[in-house]
């Protein structure tokens, strides 16, 4: 199980991903708007989509889970 | 002179705002979302008042709250200071109908200024230079490939509503002006609610010179010289200077007596800012800005006149202090903005907590500052936390003061641009008045600037 985390306070604008999609890493899996810019959010490793924790529009914190990929 | 001001704007022009309302005497109300409360511009106004939640539709860019609370608080005057609604030409005329003096121009000359398309035709109307562009937007892409043709490539793509970097794309060729029509039009829409777009010849390495003006309403301009911004990043400025490096006193003669023409062609009233691109001792009118700048300390700490000063004078229907024939640039002032943005990882903004703060304090060093220990820097808002400004005799002699200064300013928590502000200052490009374009552009040496290399002299 790997995690994804928020890497800056701001507020979720898009998630690229759904649970079960096969994601690589580098991808783009959500993005998050932060002092006016679109922040991406990419996956360290490859893997499967298995939880998202949170919705488009939540308030999100630096070091937030964000969601988990089964390997 | 008016009695009591509502500042409607938050973090370092909020506070300058508040403090020269203090030094005349005048009454301050300051506004506050949710996140700012607390803020030093809440803390530092007579009274403050909440607005409503963070992101700023619901609160800063309130237009009715912002009258209904300027008219509870028995204020007689809005100073909208930069961003959110200072160029809202709405705003204006709302203030206007509810017998609050704006401090800034007229709705009219907002809307004309406003509109980049139409100042362009009124400035060229006038003689001055504009940069070579289409005739007004440019509808399909066909007359768009037209019109780049005409103009010659490289081609800047630009939304009708932009501003602040956003709404902007280059075509270097032909090939890539669909795409970049495409991109631009959905920016506009998205941030602007305009997807209209237009052309600009784009130029390789121009520096960014504007020039500081001051209407009275009733006839008298006059300009306070020029700013030099080149230093950019993403568009968005990040060090300003006056003078500018690269303009003598025959240039500076000719860009304020254009200045000045224009200014009074539309009858500007309170400070602007006439902004344009210097291509070797050729100027191009780009915009006006009908407002109070981030960069306007620079200005005054070479003339010695106050903007903020004026301006609310001027709003009070009083004349203008200085007459043109008053006015002189003395010595060179700096300054540096301080982000919270890590210059090393792409400019990636930092809205963390505020863990420590001591800023830099002597002679010809000046601080305006939005931010406290212990201030959580919201991330709705952008990121400029706090404008570092010194003056010096000349340009080196600043610049080491400059230097000295970050040094000494303490900011802890976010990423600030402190490290790459010591590393710029410090280059070849910079001491040499270039332009620095190459720097900012490179990856390698922004890497470079990341923390605690940048403290060893």
């Amino acid at each position: 199980m790997q995690e994804i985390r928020a890497p800056i306070t701001g507020s979720m604008w898009k998630i690229l991903v759904a649970p079960g999609d096969a994601v690589a890493e580098g991808d783009e899996v959500a993005i998050i708007e932060s002092m006016k810019l679109e922040i991406p959010v990419e996956t360290d490793d490859d893997g499967t989509v298995a939880r998202i924790h949170v919705a488009e529009g939540d308030a999100v914190s630096e070091g937030q889970l964000l969601l988990e990929l089964d390997e | 002179m008016v009695e009591k001001v509502l500042v409607a704007n938050r973090g370092e022009v909020a506070v300058r705002v508040v403090r020269a309302l203090r030094e005349l005497g005048i009454g301050s109300v300051a506004v506050y979302s949710e996140p700012d409360a607390g803020a030093p511009h809440a803390r530092l106004a007579d009274e403050a008042h909440p607005i409503g939640p963070g992101p700023a539709a619901e609160s800063y860019l309130d237009a009715r709250t912002l009258v209904d609370v300027a008219l509870r608080t028995g204020c007689d005057a809005v100073h909208p200071g930069y961003g959110f609604l200072s160029e809202n030409a709405a705003f204006a005329e709302r203030c206007a109908a509810a017998g609050l003096a704006f401090v800034g121009p007229s709705p009219e000359v907002i809307e004309a200024m406003g509109s980049k398309t139409r100042a362009r035709e009124i400035v060229s109307r006038l003689g001055i230079p504009v940069v070579p562009g289409s005739e007004g937007p440019v509808g399909s892409a066909r007359y768009a490939a037209d019109e780049a043709e005409r103009i010659g490539y490289p081609v800047a793509v630009k939304a009708s509503g932009g501003g602040g970097g956003m709404g902007f794309r280059v075509a270097a060729s032909p090939d890539d002006l669909e795409a970049a029509l495409e991109a631009v039009r959905a920016e506009g829409t998205r941030f602007f609610g305009d997807p209209a777009v237009y052309l600009e010849r784009y130029f390789e390495d121009p520096r960014h010179v504007e020039v500081q003006v001051l209407g009275d309403g009733e006839g008298a301009v006059v300009h306070l010289g020029e700013r030099d911004c080149t230093v950019q990043r993403r568009h968005q400025k990040l060090v300003e200077e006056a003078p500018a490096p690269t303009v003598g006193t025959l240039l500076r003669a000719r860009l304020g007596e254009q200045a000045v023409r224009i200014a009074r062609h539309i009858g500007y009233t309170s400070a602007g800012t006439v902004e344009g691109l210097l291509v070797g001792d050729d100027f191009y009118f780009l915009e006006m800005n009908t407002r109070l700048q981030v960069e306007h300390p620079v200005t005054e700490m070479t003339t010695g006149v106050d903007l903020v000063a004026e301006q609310l004078r001027i709003a009070s229907g009083l004349p203008l202090t200085v007459r043109q024939e008053d006015v002189t640039i003395r010595g060179s002032a700096i300054e540096c903005r301080i982000n919270a943005e890590a210059a090393h990882r792409g400019f990636i903004p930092s809205p963390r907590t505020v863990t420590a703060y001591r800023e830099p304090e002597g002679e010809g060093v000046r601080v305006d500052s939005g931010v406290a220990l212990g201030y959580a820097v919201p991330s709705f808002y952008d990121s400029l936390l706090a404008k570092l400004i010194v003056w010096h005799e000349s340009r080196e002699a600043a610049t080491e003061r400059m230097l000295e200064a970050l040094d000494d300013f303490e900011l802890e928590g976010p990423d600030t641009l402190i490290p790459f502000h010591r590393h710029l200052l410090r280059s070849r490009q910079w001491r040499a008045g270039g332009t620095a374009r190459d720097l900012l552009g490179d990856r390698t040496w922004l890497k470079s600037t990341a923390g605690a290399a940048a403290r060893a002299r």
